[in-house]
């Protein structure tokens, strides 16, 4: 059985952490879509094989400590985590950017 | 196969409700030029398109469009939290908030529901490609609608975020149409395939 060491305790690392994730994995996404069109583009590969190299140790990092993120990629504490609130839709889930003033 | 990720591609954090925007950002969930259609569109197309580039550009910007239906979704949630009637008869949500409450339907701005009539999947990869770059440029000038409507910058962010993936993704179709052009030349194809040859 799995226990979590101090769940949720920290919340202002929780939502950084998933911070960090979230601009990451956006630029998972955009540099993918370049690729599907640039499939040549060596040096954006690198880049894309760094980012998620990078991202997988967050994510390991979050389920870790605060609970699950990407179904079939995360391991649960007991009881079931998955189930947990708030939901991404939720606004306690989210975090605020913000906006640099031009 | 999909794989949910429990969190937004973009946060959305709405501290005050706008059951007025409520109402016109549904438009991007249900609406003729929203993101059900969007990835309905891509996702479906996907099956007939020819050239590794395009299946994958359609495969994957179709997958991108879910996750932007999600965060329309999310805002019109979060823009109806705790409304009160009075404020929902002023707004011009009443009619909505009859027929849903404060749920969320896939629904135009002015209250027609979501049909698959919004889009087209014509099996000729070119005419495809055409349709969705139209959608994209289609889809941004929604989303410069809205932003003209819009006043508070919880709301601003994540539409001007959606407006310029919709760039993004009318700049990979384009790509997209070139390769698939250049493929077709090359092989001098006409559709549907030569049923001798294997489609690429
Ligand atoms: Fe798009």
């Amino acid at each position: 059985m799995m226990t979590r060491e101090q769940p949720c305790k920290e919340q202002p690392r929780k939502e950084q952490l998933l911070k960090e994730i979230t601009a990451l994995d956006f630029y998972i996404i955009d540099l993918h879509l370049f690729l599907d069109t640039h499939p040549g583009e060596t040096e954006a590969i690198e880049t894309y094989n760094r980012c998620v190299m990078k991202v997988k140790e967050l994510r390991e990092e979050y389920n870790r400590l605060y609970g699950m993120l990407l179904a079939n990629m995360s391991t649960s504490c007991e009881p079931w985590q998955w189930i947990e609130n708030p939901w991404p839709w939720q606004k306690k889930f989210n975090f605020e950017l913000t906006e640099e003033k031009s | 196969m999909w794989m949910y990720d429990k969190k937004l591609e973009y946060p959305i954090k709405i501290k005050n409700p706008d059951p007025r925007m409520a109402k016109l950002i549904i438009t991007q969930y249900g609406g003729p030029d929203g993101e059900l259609g969007a990835s309905l569109r891509y996702l479906s197309q996907r099956f007939s398109m020819v050239t590794p580039e395009a299946k994958a550009i359609l495969n994957d910007i179709g997958t991108e469009e879910l996750a932007h239906l999600e965060m329309i979704g999310t805002m019109v949630r979060q823009l109806t939290r705790g409304i009160s009637t009075k404020e929902i008869e002023e707004s011009g949500f009443a009619a909505y908030y009859v027929d849903h409450d404060t749920a969320v339907y896939p629904v135009s701005a002015s209250g027609t529901p979501f049909t698959a009539a919004y889009i087209q999947s014509k099996g000729d990869p070119i005419t495809d490609l055409y349709e969705n770059m139209a959608a994209e440029q289609k889809a941004r000038s929604t989303y410069e609608y809205l932003l003209d409507l819009a006043d508070d910058p919880d709301v601003i962010g994540p539409l001007r975020f959606l407006r310029e993936r919709e760039i993004v993704h009318f700049q990979r179709f384009g790509e997209a149409l070139r390769i698939v052009q250049d493929f077709l030349a090359e092989k001098r194809y006409s559709f549907p395939c030569d049923k001798t040859e294997p489609c690429r």
